[in-house]
């Protein structure tokens, strides 16, 4: 290669070596560049991996729940079946108790004794009485959770070497869950209790169910508005409306309104559908309606992008035999978009799913230990519900924080997935 | 209209128009994308059964008048048509007048085969359901079969009608296209050059059912191709500028054209 004739503008051609590194500038600028593209991806990943990693270290221990099985003795002259449902189910328990571990003679020491059950284990005795009180005077094996801190001693939260006055369980107390442990009457099942129980004030009855009817409430509520409305909306912009200047004024605005903060919109939900219209605080009904607005501008840009990819031909041959622009829109263009019209909306609705402050100014943050059974009950949403659990100081809601983020992740990973399916599945080449 | 124009006195065929054999009449038409002149006073008969092609350079508004003649412009926000254009003396500019009925009158096929994403029976079947010519499920499938039969796709698709009309070739899709239009009873066929996206066996399909289709309709064919306009039409329109320069029968055009800018497009001088 040792070309020295000059080039067509007779200019000296550089010689060997100097196009030689000058291809290995090129190579190493190339080099760099996926370096750079491959190390910002590493980081996204390595992020990624310490979040979720670190959420289920912290959240694997709430999908599990101490229990205790006791053998309860359904006294007849604590429990009468003419007085139900009021009766002594605490002292039936404590007794029960005290069976298991004898030589508690002290008032103070037996009630003590009681904290190992949940505050709940009482009324779930007497649910049970309740619903067939023929148990009144047998012996029954009864599997109740444990309070919070018990539960945490059991999952190793509690070191027994911390000084006794820094610790929330005494000495005796600690050995007196020992005595249960070593005869076989601790167990620790997976937590049905965070997906059937609605919120408690005790960490190892509180669950997610009131959150997620709240959160299927209100997407329910905003699909069913956003939905129709972002559509129509984008049909009309997109293939009746002229393009002139209220048409481009209008495109920046539902632009604009897309980028809008997300607690602007609750504020103008407090004002409006509270303030206004009076509707019912912390309902789902109003929390739909404002992730709605927050939905509609997501909806329409994704339909008018969608519309937008339908070719010019496939409307040209509409048109060519005779349809008209609505037969045209409504036999051919919108069937062909909809896929990417619906991948648009899940996109949408994930994002109102994981929107927590316009949540927080309609009431939404409330404490509610009823699973809202219509869009017009109080209820709290799964994003606001996290909110609350992180807020509170018990120790067993620190897991369950994390295990409510990770079941909010999970909805959010299968939405999205959701979506990419439809797009793999229904999109059209041209 | 304009007499001294040398082009518009040729373009309309005095005999043909005693005859009552004008399909479309076209006087003065003018076309105007926003402060663009596309098309400048051209005056036209169509005649009836009979193959007209329009040629002329890229971007010389044959496309253009083409399209003003089903009124296809109308769905172009910035394009204004002025003038007047008769179709078998009725002026389809008028206010009166539906352009949605008027294509079922004058059908399109376009450049690029474009069938519907749908199966070949509903793409043929899309203009009779949607214009009511079918009162029965036997009627519709008489006109299916009829359509496909006339653009000599019938024998190719029979045993597959519901199979999407994409899965075609592309010489059957713009066929399928071709009966897709006349399946609505076309009184006249307009063509944008419907054999530029195909090979060449596929285009000389195209060229022979064109002329089986001149003995039922009015063919108005754009294109780049010289020779097709030879070898399928009748008469001959020469584009330039936005003008009509010439107008002729074919042989007349291509043999001894009487305007020098159309001999050196025919000649390969401008194009």
């Amino acid at each position: 290669m040792t070309d020295t004739t000059p080039t067509l503008h007779g200019i000296a051609r550089p010689s060997a070596q100097e196009a030689a590194r000058h291809l290995a500038r090129r190579k190493r600028r190339q080099r760099r560049l996926v370096a750079y593209g491959l190390a910002a991806i590493a980081f996204a990943f390595l992020m990624l991996a310490i979040l979720v990693g670190s959420l289920v270290v912290s959240g694997a221990k709430a999908f599990v729940q101490t229990h205790v099985t006791l053998e309860v003795f359904v006294d007849p002259a604590e429990i009468r079946a003419d007085r139900l449902p009021r009766g002594g189910f605490k002292d039936v328990l404590q007794a029960a108790l005290q069976k298991q571990i004898p030589g508690i003679e002290d008032r103070k020491d037996a009630k003590r004794l009681l904290g190992i059950l949940s505050n709940g284990a009482q009324f779930m005795l007497r649910d049970m009485v309740v619903a067939d009180p023929s148990l009144i005077g047998e012996t029954i094996k009864l599997t109740v959770p444990v309070s919070d801190p018990y539960d945490q001693l059991a999952k190793g939260e509690i070191d027994p070497e911390t000084p006794e006055e820094f610790r929330r369980l005494k000495d005796d107390e600690i050995a007196w869950f020992r005595t249960l442990e070593e005869k076989g009457l601790v167990s620790m099942p997976f937590n049905w209790a965070l997906f059937t129980n609605a919120d408690s004030r005790f960490p190892e009855l509180a669950g997610l169910k009131g959150a997620l009817m709240g959160s299927f409430w209100a997407l329910l509520v905003c699909f069913v508005i956003s939905f129709p409305l972002g559509i129509g909306a984008a049909i009309y912009l997109e293939e009746f409306g002229r393009k002139n200047r209220v048409a481009d004024i209008i495109e920046v605005n539902i632009n604009n309104l897309a980028a809008v903060p997300s607690v602007v919109f609750g504020l103008l939900a407090l004002a409006v559908f509270l303030g206004w219209f009076g509707l019912p605080r912390s309902a789902p009904l109003v929390g739909g309606m404002t992730l709605a607005l927050m939905t509609l501008p997501t909806i329409i840009i994704a339909t008018r992008a969608a519309l937008k990819a339908v070719p010019p031909s496939i409307r040209e041959a509409a048109l060519g035999v005779g349809a008209s622009n609505q037969q045209v829109v409504f036999h051919h263009v919108l069937p062909l978009a909809m896929p990417g019209i619906l991948t648009g909306t899940i996109i949408g609705l994930a994002q109102a799913l994981g929107e927590t402050a316009p949540l927080l100014l309609i009431g939404m943050n409330a404490f509610i230990t009823s699973a809202p059974a219509s869009p017009m009950d109080a209820a709290t949403a799964l994003p606001t519900q996290i909110f609350i659990w992180a807020d509170s100081p018990e120790r067993g809601f620190v897991a369950r924080t994390s295990a409510a983020i990770l079941v909010l992740l999970g909805f959010l990973i299968a939405m999205n997935a959701l979506a990419i399916f439809l797009r793999a599945r229904f999109e059209r080449k041209w | 209209m304009d007499a001294s124009n040398p082009a518009t006195a040729l373009a309309i065929d005095e005999t043909a128009e005693a005859e009552g054999r004008v399909k479309i009449m076209a006087r003065g038409v003018n076309v105007w994308y926003g402060d663009t002149h596309a098309i400048k006073d051209v005056s036209v008969d169509i005649l009836d059964r009979t193959v007209t092609a329009f040629i002329g350079p890229s971007g010389c508004g044959k496309s253009t008048f083409l399209r003003c003649l089903n009124r296809m412009n109308d769905t172009i926000d910035v394009a204004r048509v002025t003038g007047e254009i008769r179709l078998d003396g009725e002026d389809i500019y008028a206010p009166g007048v539906d352009p949605v009925q008027l294509r079922a009158r004058v059908g399109m096929v376009f450049q690029k085969p474009n069938p519907f994403p749908k199966s070949i029976y509903d793409n043929v079947a899309y203009g009779p359901r949607i214009h009511g010519l079918a009162r029965t499920r036997a009627d519709l499938d008489r006109i299916v079969e009829d359509s496909l039969r006339r653009a000599a796709l019938w024998d190719e698709v029979k045993d597959r009608l519901n199979e999407p009309g994409t899965g075609l070739s592309g010489g059957q899709q713009q066929r399928l296209c071709i009966a897709r239009a006349i399946a609505t009873s076309p009184e006249v066929l307009l063509m944008d050059e419907p054999a530029s996206a195909l090979d060449p066996i596929a285009t000389a399909q195209i060229e022979e059912l064109i002329d089986e289709l001149r003995e039922n309709f009015s063919v108005v064919i754009v294109t780049h191709s010289m020779q097709q306009a030879a070898r399928v039409s009748q008469r001959t329109a020469f584009f330039h500028l936005g003008e009509l320069v010439e107008f002729g029968e074919t042989p007349q055009i291509f043999t001894n054209p009487r305007d020098p800018r159309t001999e050196s497009y025919i000649t390969g001088r401008i194009g």
